[in-house]
């Protein structure tokens, strides 16, 4: 691995700053993706700002119609939660099928979500449960944040402070994992806010989206039955080794059925 | 530039010295020759490099050794020892939960981990919560076994101290 210089950063204002700085520093979360990123070559930034002794990064609570996560949350953390398994279970149940338990450990909230890898668990609840991502300068909706392949809409050096969702009727969250890497070939989570339903997926394009068909019948009938026989487009989906876009469409429909039948529980 | 650091290791105070790139595995092992704990793949998949960090399972090949600092770290010579073995460690051995038992540091650490967050786990979910440690001899099968029934001898000995790293 290249060297770099390694800073923990004390305050979020703090670490805005060195970023601000330093073009080519990058910050730390759980460094689940970045170290490997960095062993394999592909990434040397010239500083790594450690975020984990901000203690303001951390913890969850509720507040109104929303469960607030502190972007250095361990996925771990969100998984045993009371206060998520209380509010949003689909919630708590996606962080516990986040790669492995060694990595559910050390991976972050805010880290996924600011990765956004196209097959990663995070961004699906992030667009289906109607969040906002809190940064260290503004409010950014979840139909605004995701923008493509790893790539979001926050501004070089701009930090997540937290993410708040907003707590559903019900919801439900189901993935097919690639059996190798547990990550989602086809994610789904569904939300019912009470007649108006979101369906997030993740795995099968760039990015996270939503299906509008999928909603709009599920808004109408909350029922596996409800969305049987819609055909979801292969056009814009994922080819690779994994799978073909038109598997993946398939998948798409299959999990967002499972995900109601999750809801319904 | 090295970066001075203090930890504690198998319930030791530690001072060490790393650089910002060198990884927590190769801190544990090369500084304090700790060699129990594995480097297999090095690219955070077969958990051979599993240790405690304040208690929970991490993959020490995809860790800094300075982001270690502060914190209290178990490796497996920090689980038993030859003479007085964890009760993972002794049903390892009595299930033959291993072949070349390259990935047995880690495994017992992960598994560690799993009964201490689940003390008494069914089948499905030892199988779930050992999913970031692979074993290409075993098959699995013995490994399972082995630590089924270290939750039932944990259980069934409430007194006896519940070793969690």
């Amino acid at each position: 691995m290249h060297t770099f210089v390694y800073q923990r950063a004390t305050s979020l204002a703090d670490a805005v700053a060195v970023l601000k700085a330093k073009p080519d520093a990058r910050p730390l979360a759980g460094g689940m993706t970045l170290l490997p990123t960095m062993k394999l070559g592909l990434a040397a930034p010239s500083d790594l700002i450690d975020l984990s002794a901000i203690g303001d990064l951390r913890g969850i609570r509720r507040n109104g119609d929303r469960v607030v996560i502190g972007a250095m949350t361990r996925h771990a953390e969100v998984a045993a939660s009371a206060e998520v398994r209380a509010a949003i279970p689909a919630l708590a149940s996606l962080a516990d099928g986040i790669g492995d338990a060694q990595v559910r450990n050390r991976g972050t909230l805010g880290g996924s979500v600011a990765n956004s890898d196209p097959a990663a668990d995070y961004p699906a609840a992030v667009l289906g449960l109607d969040a906002n991502v809190l940064t260290d300068r503004r409010t950014i909706a979840a139909d605004q944040f995701f923008l493509g392949m790893f790539a979001t809409a926050l501004d070089a050096g701009e930090l997540i402070r937290a993410v708040e969702f907003r707590v559903p009727k019900r919801a439900g969250y189901a993935k097919f994992p690639n059996p190798a890497s547990r990550y989602a070939m086809v994610g789904v989570l569904v939300a019912d806010y009470g007649g108006s339903v979101r369906v997030a997926v993740t795995g099968a394009g760039a990015c996270a989206f939503r299906v509008p068909t999928l909603e709009a019948a599920l808004g109408k009938q909350f029922s596996a039955a409800a969305i049987e026989g819609i055909e979801v487009s292969a056009s814009e989906l994922n080819t690779d080794l994994h799978g073909s876009a038109e598997y993946r469409a398939h998948l798409v429909g299959v999990m967002a059925r499972r995900a109601v039948a999750a809801a319904l529980g | 530039m090295a970066i001075p650091m203090d930890l504690q290791v198998n319930g030791q105070a530690v001072h060490l010295e790393v650089e910002p790139e060198t990884l927590l595995v190769d801190a544990l092992r090369n500084a304090l020759q700790l060699t129990g704990t594995h480097v297999g793949c090095d690219t955070s998949q077969c958990g051979a490099c599993t240790v405690h960090v304040d208690g929970k399972s991490v993959k020490s090949c995809t860790m800094l050794a300075v982001q270690a600092a502060g914190t209290a770290i178990t490796t497996i010579e920090g689980l038993g020892s030859p003479g007085a073995l964890h009760p993972m460690q002794a049903a390892f051995r009595q299930h033959h939960a291993l072949q070349c038992g390259f990935c047995t540091p880690g495994m017992i650490m992960s598994a560690v981990d799993l009964l201490a967050r689940n003390p008494n786990p069914s089948e499905a979910e030892v199988r779930a919560g050992l999913e970031g440690n692979i074993c290409r001899c075993t098959g699995y099968h013995n490994i399972v076994a082995a630590v089924l029934d270290c939750a039932k001898v944990m259980n069934s000995a409430p007194s006896r101290e519940k070793a969690h790293g």
